[in-house]
């Protein structure tokens, strides 16, 4: 019975996993130029190489801005829209909706968005005359700007959990804390907060996993540019591997990235879950 | 036993395929869609047509995306050893598959004087990536040039003569800054001319160093000239649009709103592609006219887009098939077709004589004025290790664009970069 299920993990997930680690100790097979090991070659000219090095620096601030407020953002949405209010649905869903939209239209929306002289950014500015701004075009805000975005289409999602999470604590718990005089502060400190913790958790996985995943609005928007200022690990990986061909290369990142994330979702499984209350 | 009589007809099933299939030569024909309209549409039919007047052949297309997808899928698939038999890519991939060893040199099937003929019909300038070392490894298809267009409205409101584009860079430079505009708070509001740099500002660069009277590289794709001061002379002349000037936006101008900005009148004139014709005379709702990129030291734009290459792991026959095919579709009734349907220009004179192409030439002049440009245009920059080397000189060109390193560091910096990684290929 367990055999279809290992087969297909077998061929998608650990093959090509065991395959990456073997290809990142080859060099790139060119046609009158077999592969052969190279040994750590290929790690080697990852150090040497200035992009690898900008793109893991720019993906680094990406996932700690993104990270943190698309988490946050969630947390106060979902807890604002668990309340009774009118057209809450409808709030709820205008939430949401970032989540449905495939991230390639969401970039070219916000592409619109940020354009010089009559983006929607620009004629916001222009009433409160400010100066005009080019944000994907500036090598200073342009990381910022998709970040932004990250954080716009992410929020939304993470907060479906919230809500669920909510939905299922239960209003007895609220009742005996408005009867002890807990403030609604105290009350989300001590009561919501550590029961929420397994979403948390959950949603920082997700969120971290994230963070290193998206690159589509980086392709879309910005192409990695202005001069690497915004290429994130993966981009660059796909650039080494299907741009350049450098398919030995493109594997040592691959295995570079895939430990990060590794040890990233271990220690957060095996340190914050100590801290869960399930 | 009844296990063994299904796998015995399934058997018999495929031979008897097999058997049908022998007599039908399948062309596999990968190609990727780069401009708008119903582009699958007019390939589909050509392929139908085609199909139709040679029963022998079975010519079927399978739309692959971008270009850069396509190369990515056509690659992959060479490597696990299928790849298609033909497939439209880049002219400036000609050094990756050769490197790759995935094409062969479309001479190979120039036999009769009939083919020599054809292929001695294209424009130079349209056969010139496509030749190295002596041989021609692709066939100009959907191919297209830079261009630039402008306001005429605006201009009119500038007090410049709506009728006269610029011819030099001086006279770019003086008419954007009749064309630029400012509101009561200083802000800009409408700018005078808008080179895009995001993506791959190699191309357009390359529009100004030809004009500067400089190649980027040699015809052997193993040395590159970023260093030289005439490229550094055009790299400054782009900065200084904006930085001195205040005529041209400044940091990254990005390729894909550039159309939208020169129809929503942000920017008087504009530089991009051909490709675009068809939908800036759909959508701008002002009078506008296109003309040859303005001349430095003299004219010059790079060529650009698709040629239709025949891989080397097909079999004889139907490599055969596919330049039969190539043949057939460049032909100039068809060419002509073509360049009409999709704004691409149309790869040789004789298919600018067919009475279609005359017609709407003289309907629309604009669509003559890349022709018209072909006599000073240049190869597409292209090297070995190609997209490696043209991303060196992309960033060098947007640091220096963005302001982050002076025009001399950049361009010192990307060609330092360029012979490393053309050491290997000398």
């Amino acid at each position: 019975m367990l055999l279809p299920a290992l087969v297909l993990l077998v061929a998608f997930t650990h093959y090509p996993a065991v395959a990456t680690i073997i290809d990142s100790f080859m060099s790139t097979p060119k046609p009158n130029r077999p592969s052969v090991f190279v040994g750590l070659d290929n790690y080697a000219s990852m150090i040497e190489d200035p992009i690898f090095w900008q793109a893991l620096r720019n993906n680094l601030w990406f996932a700690l801005a993104t990270i943190p407020l698309s988490v946050g953002l969630a947390l106060a949405m979902a807890l604002w829209v668990n309340g009774p209010m009118t057209g809450r649905g409808f709030l709820r869903m205008a939430y949401f909706t970032p989540t449905v939209l495939p991230m390639i239209a969401v970039a070219n929306i916000w592409l619109f968005f940020y354009t010089p002289t009559y983006g929607l950014l620009e004629q916001i500015g222009g009433v409160f005359g400010l100066p005009s701004q080019n944000w994907l075009g500036d090598k200073s805000t342009a990381l910022a700007s998709i970040t932004v975005v990250a954080v716009w289409k992410e929020a939304g999602f993470f907060m479906i959990f919230y809500l669920a999470a909510l939905q299922g604590i239960s209003p007895s718990l609220r009742e005996a804390a408005a009867i002890e005089g807990a403030g609604r502060w105290f009350f989300f400190r001590r009561v919501l907060w550590p029961l929420l913790m397994p979403t948390t958790i959950f949603v920082l996985v997700n969120a971290v996993i994230n963070a290193f995943r998206m690159v589509d609005h980086v392709v879309v928007m910005t192409r990695g540019g202005p001069d690497n200022a915004t290429s994130l690990l993966l981009y660059h990986l796909y650039e080494v591997g299907f741009k350049y061909w450098d398919q030995g290369y493109a594997a040592a990142i691959t295995v570079v990235l895939l430990g990060a994330l590794a040890t990233v979702a271990l220690v957060q499984f095996f340190v914050l879950d100590k801290k869960a209350h399930y | 036993m009844k296990f063994n009589f299904t796998v015995i007809s399934a058997a018999l099933a495929l031979a008897a395929a097999a058997n049908v299939a022998a007599q039908v030569t399948e062309v596999p024909f990968y190609f990727p869609v780069a401009v708008g309209g119903p582009i699958t549409k007019y390939i589909d039919q050509f392929a139908t047509d085609f199909n139709k007047e040679n029963p022998t052949i079975k010519v079927s297309p399978i739309y692959a995306g971008s270009y850069q997808d396509t190369i990515v899928k056509a690659l992959t698939a060479n490597k696990a050893g299928m790849p298609p038999v033909a497939s439209v890519l880049l002219s400036t991939d000609t050094f990756t598959l050769i490197d790759e060893d995935a094409i062969v040199p479309i001479d190979n099937f120039v036999k009769t004087p009939d083919d020599k003929a054809w292929l001695a019909g294209f424009y130079k300038a349209f056969l010139l990536n496509g030749q190295i070392g002596g041989k021609t490894w692709g066939v100009p298809f959907q191919r297209s040039t830079v261009v630039l267009y402008w306001n005429k409205e605006l201009f009119k409101e500038a007090g410049l003569d709506a009728n006269k584009p610029p011819q030099t860079w001086a006279e770019m430079t003086a008419m954007s800054q009749k064309l630029t505009k400012k509101d009561a708070g200083g802000k800009i509001t409408q700018y005078g001319v808008q080179i895009p740099s995001s993506g791959f500002p190699y191309w357009l660069f390359q529009g100004l160093t030809t004009q500067n009277d400089v190649i980027l590289s040699n015809d052997a794709g193993t040395q590159t000239k970023f260093d030289d001061p005439k490229v550094i002379e055009a790299l400054q002349y782009w900065i200084d649009l904006s930085k001195k000037h205040g005529v041209h936006p400044s940091g990254i101008v990005e390729w894909g709103t550039t159309p939208k900005d020169f129809m929503e009148k942000k920017t008087a004139m504009i530089w991009t592609t051909t490709g675009n014709l068809t939908n800036i005379r759909s959508n701008a709702k002002f009078d506008f006219g296109v003309a040859m990129l303005p001349a430095g030291k003299k004219r010059g734009s790079p060529t650009g887009g698709g040629n239709f290459y025949i891989f080397k792991k097909a079999t004889p026959a139907q490599q055969e098939a596919a330049f039969k095919f190539a043949k057939w579709l460049t032909q100039p009734e068809r060419a002509a077709k073509w360049g009409i349907e999709t704004g691409y220009v149309a790869v040789s004179p004789a298919a600018w004589d067919t009475a279609a192409l005359k017609k709407y030439a003289s309907e629309f002049p604009p669509a003559a004025v890349a022709r018209d440009q072909l006599q000073y245009a240049v190869a597409e920059f292209s090297t070995h290790d190609n997209q490696r080397v043209t991303k060196a000189l992309n960033d060098g060109l947007q640091a220096a664009l963005t302001g982050s390193k002076t025009a001399e560091v950049a361009m010192k910096d990307a060609q330092r970069e360029a012979d490393r990684l053309l050491k290997s290929y000398k």
